[in-house]
């Protein structure tokens, strides 16, 4: 009876002390349930049906179950495989152009330097403009006319006497990305120039002296003691561009055109079947740029998340 | 990893090391030289918009296109603001409750998740942070019949609902960090005094959190400010924000006229550009805890 009441009591008090976070939780917890997770089965569940038309996204028309055929027929078809390729160079350059660049700068900086502020400043403001506003002068930039008629870098290039450098920047059919890589390369790096920076400035002195003392020539010093501690912070850098990447959409929106067939990405065939009240294939090609992106988070998140424990 | 998101959550300077004395040497001259360069290419899109946005229309010869004007005028700045004006406007309405919406929930959130150690809460904070991750792609076709099920009106009230949604995340990581750092004993102490977690919650940890609350507001206020994708989604050219209006004014016309559409970047970046200048610090921290966030 005594331990009955007693035990009663207990979980009325565990109760009692998860039921307050919890409550006071509850709101955020529902809006996250419902629309990130709920979304994401829904989302999928439109994806696996035959919902191609207007009317059927109006409702006016029924919708049947397909399975995987949407799935199938998208990464069967030449015009998304295009489009994977392009997210998987645009993501190459992107990422290399803003690790190299960035960490350039940050080593640049790291030593003692009058102006320090003033260039940090300059290499960062990138990061506060939309990709809207920085695509409009950037698709000035990037003009594919050429000699006379050239305009944008391609003037700039014949100026300095580089003609040769002159191309068709983003209306090429096979590379055409990466020259929208170019603008996102300049918006990022001054992000991941701040990160190392960052890293840089965590090391202990005491442990760049201790080498030093140790007779460590300044290479060894980068390769045993300053590059194993700025590893985690490169992960991070790596996580965070690569996967703003892989969701590319506003630059090219904003230079090329969402139609343009030598510029387009996953997101971006997206947006074109949403518009023409494809829903299905819509839904699928989220589901795709979903799975992608998973396959890169989900183990960073979990690795994170032990070491956080640790 | 750890270096960095121990300091998620609060304004970061990133230090500076004592500035150097003596002569110049070779090897610091060409570190300036090199750093210069890179000043030099990273401003020319700055250069080309001011350029261009001061040039008429008699002035677009592709022969002078990095060229001084000849006239310099203000027209296309008249032109520029007179349209994306009604935008702007629309966009603030939308920014601001959004922001402050998002850093409520997101604080609430975080000092729960630092705090009270209920089974799980590891778990559930890992699951909160994956929706920032999230292509928005992913769940759009959904949430359009969602919002729209809902009556959510497009435009200004859709957005600012999208926002705060997925604003909980990031916000609730940034403060989680923030509240990790309070010291255990400050809480004890409120609880030994009998105080509950709301009553805690408001008069020990609301009032040690304005340095959060201006990083989450910075980056709350930037990212919703220059959102396109939601943008594009839930609104149109008569209720959307300024990036969609840019992105019309840019696209739209067949003869693209780029002066006008320059002097409307400028616009479009203005705020949070004056954002970037004056609490630089605060836009840090919130780049910073972005490193467990994209």
């Amino acid at each position: 009876m005594a331990t009955a009441t007693r035990r009663r009591a207990g979980v009325r008090r565990a109760v009692r002390r998860a039921g307050a976070p919890l409550l006071l939780l509850l709101p955020s917890l529902i809006l996250v349930g419902v629309f990130v997770y709920g979304l994401i089965v829904a989302n999928a569940r439109q994806s696996a049906t035959d919902n191609h038309t207007a009317a059927q996204a109006t409702g006016q028309a029924p919708t049947t179950g397909v399975g995987l055929r949407n799935y199938l027929d998208l990464l069967g078809s030449e015009e998304f495989q295009h489009s994977l390729t392009n997210l998987v160079l645009y993501t190459v350059v992107f990422l290399v152009g803003t690790m190299v660049i960035g960490f350039l700068w940050a080593w640049l900086l790291d030593k003692p330097l009058r102006g320090e502020g003033f260039f940090r400043s300059i290499y960062l403001f990138p990061m506060a403009v939309s990709f809207i506003a920085s695509g409009v002068v950037w698709r000035w930039l990037l003009n594919s006319n050429q000699d006379e008629q050239a305009s944008g870098l391609n003037r700039l290039f014949q100026m300095i006497g580089l003609d040769a450098l002159q191309n068709n920047w983003w209306n090429n059919v096979s590379v055409g990305i990466v020259a929208i890589a170019i603008p996102a390369i300049w918006q990022l790096s001054g992000y991941v120039m701040a990160l190392f920076l960052a890293g840089f400035r965590g090391i202990p002195v005491e442990l760049r002296e201790a080498a030093r003392v140790d007779g460590a020539s300044e290479w060894k010093l980068y390769r045993h003691v300053l590059f194993p501690q700025l590893s985690p912070i490169a992960l991070s850098a790596l996580i965070i561009i690569g996967h703003m990447s892989l969701k590319a959409f506003d630059l090219i929106m904003s230079i090329s055109k969402p139609a343009n067939y030598q510029t387009k990405v996953p997101a971006v065939d997206m947006y074109v079947f949403k518009s023409a009240f494809d829903y299905a294939n819509a839904a699928a090609v989220g589901t795709i740029l979903l799975v992608i992106v998973a396959i890169v988070i989900v183990p960073y998140l979990v690795h994170t998340h032990r070491q956080d424990k640790r | 990893m750890t270096a960095v998101v121990e300091e998620a959550g609060r304004p970061i300077d990133l230090g500076r090391r004592a500035a150097p004395r003596g002569r110049f040497t070779v090897g610091r001259t060409l570190r300036y030289l090199v750093l210069l360069l890179f000043v030099l290419v990273v401003l020319v899109p700055v250069y080309v918009l001011l350029v261009t946005s001061f040039k008429g229309p008699g002035d677009a010869a592709p022969t002078r296109a990095w060229n001084l004007p000849r006239v310099w005028t203000t027209a296309n700045w008249e032109t520029a603001w007179s349209t994306l004006s009604p935008a702007i406007a629309r966009t603030v309405q939308m920014v601001v409750p959004a922001a402050l919406i998002s850093a409520f929930l997101g604080s609430l959130n975080g000092f729960v998740l630092s705090r009270w150690r209920f089974p799980g809460a590891d778990l559930v904070f890992t699951l909160i942070l994956f929706g920032m991750f999230i292509p928005y792609q992913a769940v759009m076709i959904p949430l359009n019949q969602l919002v729209l099920g809902l009556g959510v009106p497009s435009g200004v009230p859709s957005l600012i609902l999208l926002h705060v949604v997925y604003g909980i995340p990031i916000t609730t990581l940034i403060f989680r960090n923030y509240y990790m750092t309070v010291p255990q004993e400050l809480i004890e102490a409120a609880r030994v005094d009998g105080a509950g977690m709301l009553r805690t919650y408001a008069w020990i940890v609301l009032p040690i959190s304005v340095p959060s609350f201006v990083v989450v507001l910075i980056w709350q206020f930037t990212s919703a400010w220059n959102d396109f994708l939601f943008a594009v989604f839930f609104s149109s050219s008569q209720n959307g924000p300024v990036t969609l209006a840019l992105n019309n004014l840019a696209n739209g016309a067949l003869l693209q006229d780029y002066g006008v559409s320059m002097a409307g970047a400028l616009f479009a970046s203005l705020p949070t550009l004056l954002v970037y200048v004056l609490l630089g610090r605060y836009f840090m921290g919130g780049l910073m805890s972005g490193s467990v966030k994209g």
